[in-house]
């Protein structure tokens, strides 16, 4: 278990280090995107029109912070993760069309995003569900929001970060995936709970 | 009773509900980190603990998603003017998205469209109890999506009964795994039907977690839940270890004979609540945080 801290755009090669329970901290750009923003920006780019900002070596947040507005400037209160498995359905086209290389959540997310994680070198960065206030600490600006009429939670923010984290590396490019490892630990263990409770 | 009391009250009870978690949430989750022995376990109950320390130096909701609006409301059968609750809890519930603030959360689902205040159809939405006496009292729980959504309801069969129940429970967390962000409170419940067991299992959930269950059966129910949950490994934020819940509460109703309903309500670590009690001279004791306003 290795700590490593990254600054955006972020290079293959760089993701290509990380392995599973490693810890990193971003310094960048972070963009959030729910279900509604991904679903807006993959349409965006079937019909050929660029999204307002380019993603490419960025990371992208599950997140619907909590903001508010002082003296016209945007000010985030409380940003931690989503529950990443609501974004399932669009995460490997995401990564796919976009290049993005980091995906940072919570709950973890399943084989077909693990898969193009692998192909087009990508991680999943577990940031702690909940620690909402530690995130925003460590958002240092709000450069601009873009799709505000989706709601404030669907909204897409994009922040400047400074060290934000810690995020465990929770799939890695190569395949390995910790919480599918958990959760099938979790199955094993189903058997022994049932006898235990003599079922 | 008067509107404006019971709004003030409101508004501060959200206030506190959000901010600061309530002291035996508190204590339970310094003792899960001193009891896990996973390190990426403890590590994430660390994180926890600075967050929630974060939260009441900063007086910043200690989660964004500070959910939908939840008010249970123990109203004296005696008491005049209960008229005037809703409104007065609808107004409170916007002031506080305003104020506090609130993330908006409450979406109209025939149009997607967010009301941006935390109200609408149902929202926020009030359990009534009618109980003896003149006063009033006042719990709020905002209620986070992540847990909401693995909430399990299942019509189990009478014949199997509780072995059908424990299985029903440890299925429902391994399939939740580290969705309701863990360690978790879990609300237990069976009987009555399928929605009276939803409610009291999301009830029991405001059960303080150093009160024990009074029905010696049902706190052993609990005890033996509790332990077989914690064997998943799924650990804090299902990131791995032995502490996935924090506690199980139990509750039940009396049951139709061939039903057996049952379900399971998840809360998130950051298990938010407060209550008041309002007297009729307009008196107000604040029952889990301290007083304010």
């Amino acid at each position: 278990m290795a700590t490593y801290h990254l600054k955006t755009p972020i290079s293959e090669e760089e993701i290509r280090k990380l392995k599973v329970e490693d810890v990193i901290y971003i310094t960048g750009t972070l963009v959030t995107a729910r279900d509604q923003a991904h679903k807006r920006a993959l349409e965006y780019s079937s019909h050929g029109k660029p999204l307002p900002i380019t993603l490419q070596g960025l990371a992208v947040f599950h997140c619907g912070p909590l903001v508010k507005k002082e003296g016209g400037k945007w000010v985030v209160l409380a940003a931690g993760p989503t529950t990443s498995t609501r974004m399932d359905i669009y995460e490997a086209e995401f990564i796919e069309t976009f290049k993005v290389r980091v995906v940072i959540g919570k709950g973890g997310m399943g084989e077909r995003t693990a898969g193009a994680m692998a192909k087009y070198g990508a991680i999943y960065g577990a940031f702690t569900g909940g620690a909402a206030v530690l995130a925003a600490k460590a958002i240092k600006a709000v450069r601009g929001v873009e799709w505000l009429d989706l709601g404030a939670p669907e909204a897409m923010w994009i922040f400047e970060v400074e060290d934000f984290g810690p995020l465990t590396v929770a799939i890695d490019s190569y395949g390995r995936n910790l919480f599918m490892e958990i959760a099938q630990k979790a199955e094993e263990n189903r058997s022994r709970i049932y006898e235990k409770l003599s079922l | 009773m008067k509107a404006a009391v019971v709004e003030r009250v409101a508004f501060n009870l959200l206030k506190q509900a959000v901010i600061y978690l309530p002291n035996d949430v508190k204590e339970a989750l310094r003792k899960a980190y001193m009891e896990e022995t996973s390190e990426a376990g403890k590590t994430q109950l660390g994180v926890i603990l600075e967050n929630v320390e974060l939260a009441e130096k900063h007086q910043v909701p200690v989660c964004q998603d500070t959910g939908i609006i939840i008010f249970y409301v123990k109203a004296g059968a005696n008491l005049r003017g209960l008229s005037v609750i809703e409104a007065a809890l609808v107004k409170a519930t916007r002031r506080a998205t305003r104020e506090i603030p609130l993330r908006p959360n409450a979406v109209d689902p025939l149009n997607n469209k967010n009301s941006g205040d935390n109200t609408g159809r149902f929202m926020p939405y009030v359990n009534w109890d009618i109980v003896a006496g003149d006063s009033l009292e006042l719990t709020v729980m905002p209620k986070g999506a992540g847990s909401e959504n693995v909430s399990a309801v299942s019509m189990l069969l009478p014949g199997e009964g509780f072995k059908a129940l424990k299985k029903f429970a440890v299925d429902a967390v391994i399939k939740a795994g580290a969705q309701p962000c863990p360690p978790t409170i879990l609300g237990v419940a069976f009987g009555g039907g399928a929605d009276v067991a939803m409610k009291l299992a999301k009830k029991a959930l405001l059960r303080p977690l150093n009160e024990p269950n009074s029905n010696s059966e049902l706190a052993r129910l609990e005890k033996e839940l509790l332990e077989a949950v914690n064997m998943t490994g799924i650990g804090p934020m299902g990131l791995s270890g032995k502490i996935t819940a924090l506690r199980v509460h139990v509750d039940y109703a009396f049951r139709h004979t061939a039903s057996f309903p049952a379900a399971v309500a998840f809360n998130c670590w950051a298990a938010r609540k407060a209550s008041a009690r309002i007297y009729s001279d307009g008196t107000v004791e604040y029952l889990t945080h301290k007083a304010e306003g």
